[in-house]
């Protein structure tokens, strides 16, 4: 076509961005890798393809790790972990710095590579991927040379074994390592088996750049290797990033294991545009939502929720836009949706869409190529949330629409999905918009934007999306624990009785303390509660599944209490702990009568101290405004977990259960608490304290009976959103592995004893609170 | 109803789309125009890294770039000497060589535009040619003199020979919400411009926000604007990719609720090739084809031409070219 057709025609034309370097790269390399392991490559092993998605066409050829090369990894990266985490933070920071700088110098040969292996346009590898892959390496470098003076009780977790997926691979790469190498860890990562080049690139930069070997360690392979990282006994911590239903099986794996675990899963964010909203900027977003990385983003805004007034035109906008869209070779600079990552994704995108029978299906009216694995952009309206396409996470390049009512249906409509990512939310009234964000259930919100990242601002799920953040501050606990050793705790036995009379004539019986209500149990039977000498100090109540059940569904009814102010809360906790304070010689003579030990006074002072310190916490446990790069804000709002199930300690019979109880409340959580097992009469007595401490009904729920028998059907129950466990029996495998179910956050004691004596209200705080990031450009 | 004129040159498209007769004042729509600042600026700034034109695609782009040009000299200093020098390159705005190497014939400006004084000259100069020229009027640029007056400028300009009129509108109609008043003076100039085509200028730059961008848009196209046009190129800040957006997509809606075709000229601050190759795509993307031809598309500029006269030849010879290879205009 000449000139002058052009001149007529006024087409694009092809902008191809050059192959030439990143293949270049590849032949040095000879076309075929092996692991990055203690600062080199391996020879390369039995292995597997890489391939082009635009093309098919082969890149290189990738080895497939076996248990001898995941051991090596393991081994390099624990030999060089004890040498990296003294070198010290600004030490670390060097190195980091050394790394971005190094990412952006080569960034064109990263964004190209990225392109060629993933699929993706090469305007969002260029403008996207690399440059939030260094800004991660930046902020982090700055975190490491902070880490000493910001985070003086925090030390590094050890050897992080990491596994990302294929979507963003360079990315989250970043997300991954930049903060683990920061706070001192060393890292085995194995990237996707379909996107393991930038990763491959990555380990090429870490040895230019001088890092020690053995800090970073790179292995590739499919899901096998990935169960081998995540099975390996010289592990400390799995971080991954996938599918929900592969982060259920590692917590599964994982569970009772003692390594720390967080999963950033999958999603189906909801986009909700109120009739105020400027709508053709609200089409816009949405091609950044759905359309960006051909929909393959795990917080994709894939649920189109529209106000009904405004449902045609907004969709019939859409639909002009949509078929605007340019579908095509990803290297070319014009294209807006490049190739899906592998056929057999394809072929799961296809089939999901096939097998819907409900609303209406689009297909963007655009030119598809004619080989290669391309999706087009398709919009499905008129479906309904019992339709499968409204729950079910499509991962591709398809936006499912429903309309709403009211602002209050529209959470509604939003919070209808075990899912819990990411939400957008568009309107023009700064009312509307501040109302709806925190009522959304997910860890990120953009209002009037969406797919904003920046690594200053934490990014992470809750539900089922998975728990822990990534970025910001918020992120950095993902890769720290408290310092200080921890000690073996064994099994609190309950003294056992001489079947004598009790010693007080008077029959008092103690029950559970569910919905405000003291309740029998349901099974009916009890168990007596004896004192070290022998005497019958009384009888409680013997929990099973259905008092859990019944607990829980108390808890759910006082949702209200998250919607109260800190300083509520604050005013019942002072009034708790006065209340407590009153009785005090009462509660030490029972503790003393149960443990037959002299510390009662110490442990009642110490109760009414935690509960003075969790609501000094109750209005001041603030969020922040992360400094972000956009003309906006972006605030981390501190929200309550939601419902908090705890095994509290056995040989602490009160403080155990005041540690627990008074941080969680103070953040608006509503908690089901398990009483000590062989000491349970405390917190019976204290459930009289709450009584008359005008705690809503329903915020406390106290069970008493066997841990064993409570943990199961608590840490299963899909409507609780945490389970901890400090109790002495052996649970925490049996509770992780059940946590699995909704992927609720767990925090057990893996058989390690803890200090009551000590205030950890600060660790409690923060395991009481989700991190949601709120996105808000402004400017008029 | 109206129809344009269609004594155009060859590569002038055939103009058959009705005019825009305007309708009546739609309150309710012009009050909820929204138009959202920071997402506006995302799309803007995001726009050029998205579309990408190169080689003989951007030499056809910037052909095309050139026939929309409303080739421009509004300064107080201007005599029928400067306005025939400028009109003779609107003839020939190429040089001849470069055309012929890019297979093309030959090509026009979209038109000439001047102050009222110097269309007797230009209209001299462009007798044949099929260039119209546009003045501007109605107290240009600031509008605040005696509003018959205003009126009466239309007129002359239009009895001078004038086939496009670039008025500007009262900003404080639009600062103070006073559709209905902004209304009734367009209204008043779509009638004296007669068979010449209004082009409507906001004045952007000094109207505030986006959304006051997007309520006057949808206003001077109710009161019948042909075109609607950014800016002077007096004020302190004028065409920008964010205020195009927002009046496009006013364009595009006016379309869709209407069935009328709205031209739209950013003017003023572009100079640059590749501007214009963004503006052509932001316009490509929005609008659509239909949008990338000179009845419904002008750039206001006056030094843009020269740059894309050096990229010309830079694609035609493959070494970059210098200003005084280039006839002057």
């Amino acid at each position: 076509m000449g000139v002058k057709e052009i001149f007529e025609t006024m087409d694009y034309g092809p902008a191809p961005e050059s192959a030439a370097e990143a293949l270049a790269w590849l032949v040095d390399q000879g076309d075929r890798f092996g692991h990055f392991i203690e600062g080199g490559f391996t020879a390369t092993g039995e292995g597997f393809e890489s391939r082009n998605p635009a093309t098919g066409e082969v890149l290189a050829l990738l080895s497939q790790a076996t248990q001898a090369d995941v051991d090596a990894a393991v081994q390099a990266a624990r030999r060089a972990q004890p040498k990296w985490e003294r070198l010290g933070g600004p030490g670390r920071a060097r190195y980091l710095y050394a790394l971005a700088r190094l990412m952006q110098k080569h960034a064109r040969l990263f964004a190209v590579l990225e392109t060629l292996d993933n699929g993706k346009p090469i305007r969002e590898s260029r403008d996207i991927d690399v440059p939030l892959s260094i800004r991660h390496f930046y902020y982090h470098a700055g975190m490491a040379q902070l880490m000493e003076a910001e985070l003086p009780d925090r030390a590094p977790i050890g050897v992080c074994g990491q596994i990302i997926p294929w979507n963003f691979p360079l990315l989250m790469l970043a997300w991954k390592v930049a903060p683990a190498l920061a706070m001192g860890n060393t890292v085995v990562l194995k990237p996707a088996e379909y996107t393991s080049l930038t990763a491959l690139l990555f380990a090429d930069i870490c040895r230019q750049a001088g890092l020690p070997k053995g800090v970073v360690n790179i292995v590739t392979g499919d899901g096998a290797v990935g169960e081998m990282i995540v099975a390996h006994p010289g592990i400390d911590k799995i971080a991954f990033t996938g599918s929900t239903e592969v982060g259920r099986k590692i917590r599964a794996a994982t569970a009772g294991s003692g390594k720390a675990l967080t999963l950033e899963l999958g999603g189906k964010s909801p986009y909700i545009v109120f009739d105020d909203a400027d709508l053709d900027s609200a089409v816009e977003g949405l091609v950044d939502a759905i359309w960006f990385n051909q929909g393959q983003v795990c917080c994709a805004g894939s649920r189109l929720i529209v106000q009904e007034g405004i449902a045609e035109t907004f969709l019939t906008r859409l639909k002009a836009r949509m078929d605007r869209l340019r579908v095509g070779d990803p290297l070319d600079k014009s294209i807006d949706v490049g190739a899906v990552v592998d056929p057999v994704q394809l072929a799961t995108i296809t089939r999901m869409v096939e097998a819907n029978s409900s609303g209406e299906v689009h297909h963007a009216a655009v030119e598809m190529p004619k080989a290669g694995c391309f999706y087009p952009p398709t919009l499905i309206t008129g479906l309904e949330p019992s339709d499968p396409l409204m729950q079910e996470e499509i991962f591709g390049p398809v936006l499912v629409s429903t309309t709403f009512r009211t602002p209050a249906e529209a959470v509604q409509l939003a919070n209808n999905t075990r899912y819990g990512l990411a939400a957008t939310v568009w309107t023009e009234n700064v009312n509307l918009a501040l109302d709806i964000a925190p009522k959304l259930v997910a860890g990120v919100v953009w209002v009037n934007a969406t797919n904003l990242f920046d690594a200053a601002a934490g990014f992470g799920g809750v539900r089922e999306s998975g728990f822990g953040r990534e970025g910001g501050w918020e992120g950095l606990s993902a890769y720290t624990r408290p310092r200080g050793r921890t000690r073996p705790l064994h099994k609190v036995e309950p003294f056992t009785g001489n079947g004598g009379a009790p010693v007080d004539p008077i029959d008092r019986t103690a029950k559970m303390y569910v919905g405000g209500k003291q309740v029998r149990p349901d099974g009916g039977y009890s168990r007596p509660v004896w004192s070290k000498s022998g005497a019958l100090l009384g009888h409680v109540g013997l929990a099973n599944r259905k008092d859990v059940r019944n607990a829980v569904e108390a808890a759910a009814g006082a949702s209200g209490w998250a919607k109260t102010t800190g300083h509520l809360r604050a005013q019942i906790l002072y009034y708790i702990g006065e209340n407590l304070s009153a009785r005090a010689d009462e509660f030490a003579r029972r503790i003393d009568a149960m443990t037959g030990r002299q510390r009662g006074a110490k442990e009642v002072e110490a109760a009414i101290q935690r509960m003075f310190t969790a609501a000094a916490w109750a209005d001041k446990y603030d969020g922040q405004v992360h400094g972000v790069p956009i003309r906006g804000v972006a605030i981390a709002m501190k929200e309550p977990v939601g419902i908090i199930g705890a095994l509290c300690a056995d040989e602490a019979p009160l403080l155990g259960l005041v540690s627990v109880m008074a941080p969680a409340i103070a953040m608006g959580n509503r908690v089901v608490l398990a009483a000590s097992e062989p000491f349970p009469l405390a917190a019976t007595d204290f459930y009289q304290v709450l009584e008359t401490s005008d705690v809503p009904a329903g915020v406390v729920n106290i069970l008493t009976g066997c841990h064993a028998d409570i943990a199961g059907p608590l840490a299963a129950h899909m409507g609780v959103d945490a389970v901890w466990s400090f109790s002495s029996s052996d649970l925490s495998a049996e509770i992780e592995r059940a946590s699995a179910g909704n992927l609720k956050r767990s925090w057990v004691n893996n058989g390690k004893s803890f200090d009551w004596d000590k205030d950890h209200t600060g660790r409690f705080l923060e395991a009481s609170v989700e991190i949601k990031n709120i996105w808000v450009p402004y400017g008029e | 109803m109206d129809t344009a004129t269609k004594d155009r040159t060859a590569q002038l498209p055939q103009v058959t789309d009705p005019r825009n007769a305007g309708i009546e004042l739609d309150l309710a729509w012009v009050r909820a125009a929204q138009a959202n600042t920071s997402a506006i600026e995302r799309r803007a700034a995001t726009l050029p890294a998205r579309r990408s034109v190169k080689k003989d695609h951007q030499a056809a782009w910037l052909l095309k770039a050139i026939t929309c040009i409303d080739l421009t000299t509004l300064a107080g200093d201007d005599t029928p000497g400067r306005v025939h020098r400028l009109c003779a390159k609107a003839r020939q705005p190429v040089r001849r060589d470069i055309l012929e190497a890019l297979g093309m014939g030959p090509i026009t400006v979209g038109a000439v535009c001047v102050y009222h004084e110097m269309i007797a000259p230009a209209v001299e100069a462009l007798r044949g040619s099929g260039i119209p020229v546009a003045a501007v009027s109605t107290g240009f640029p600031a509008g605040l003199s005696p509003f018959h007056l205003r009126v009466e400028e239309i007129r002359e300009s239009v009895k001078a020979g004038a086939r496009e009129i670039d008025i500007v509108i009262s900003r404080r109609h639009v600062l103070t919400g006073n559709w209905q008043a902004l209304y009734d003076e367009l209204r008043i100039f779509r009638e004296a411009c007669g068979e010449a085509h209004m082009k409507a200028i906001l004045a952007t730059g000094e109207l505030g926000t986006l959304r006051n961008v997007a309520r006057a848009s949808l206003v001077a196209m109710m009161a019948g604007s042909d075109f609607i046009k950014t800016s002077t190129g007096k004020e302190s800040v004028n065409a920008t990719l964010p205020v195009s957006l927002v009046m496009i997509r006013a364009i595009r809606e006016f379309h869709e609720r209407t069935g009328h075709r709205v031209g739209y000229k950013p003017a003023g601050g572009i100079s640059r090739a590749k501007d214009a190759l963004n503006y052509l795509a932001l316009i490509k993307e929005e609008l659509g084809n239909r949008w990338l031809q000179p009845d419904l598309f002008r750039f206001g500029a006056s030094s843009l031409l020269g740059d894309i006269e050096r990229q010309l030849e830079h694609h035609v010879t493959g070494a970059y070219s210098a200003g005084w290879r280039h006839p002057m205009g």
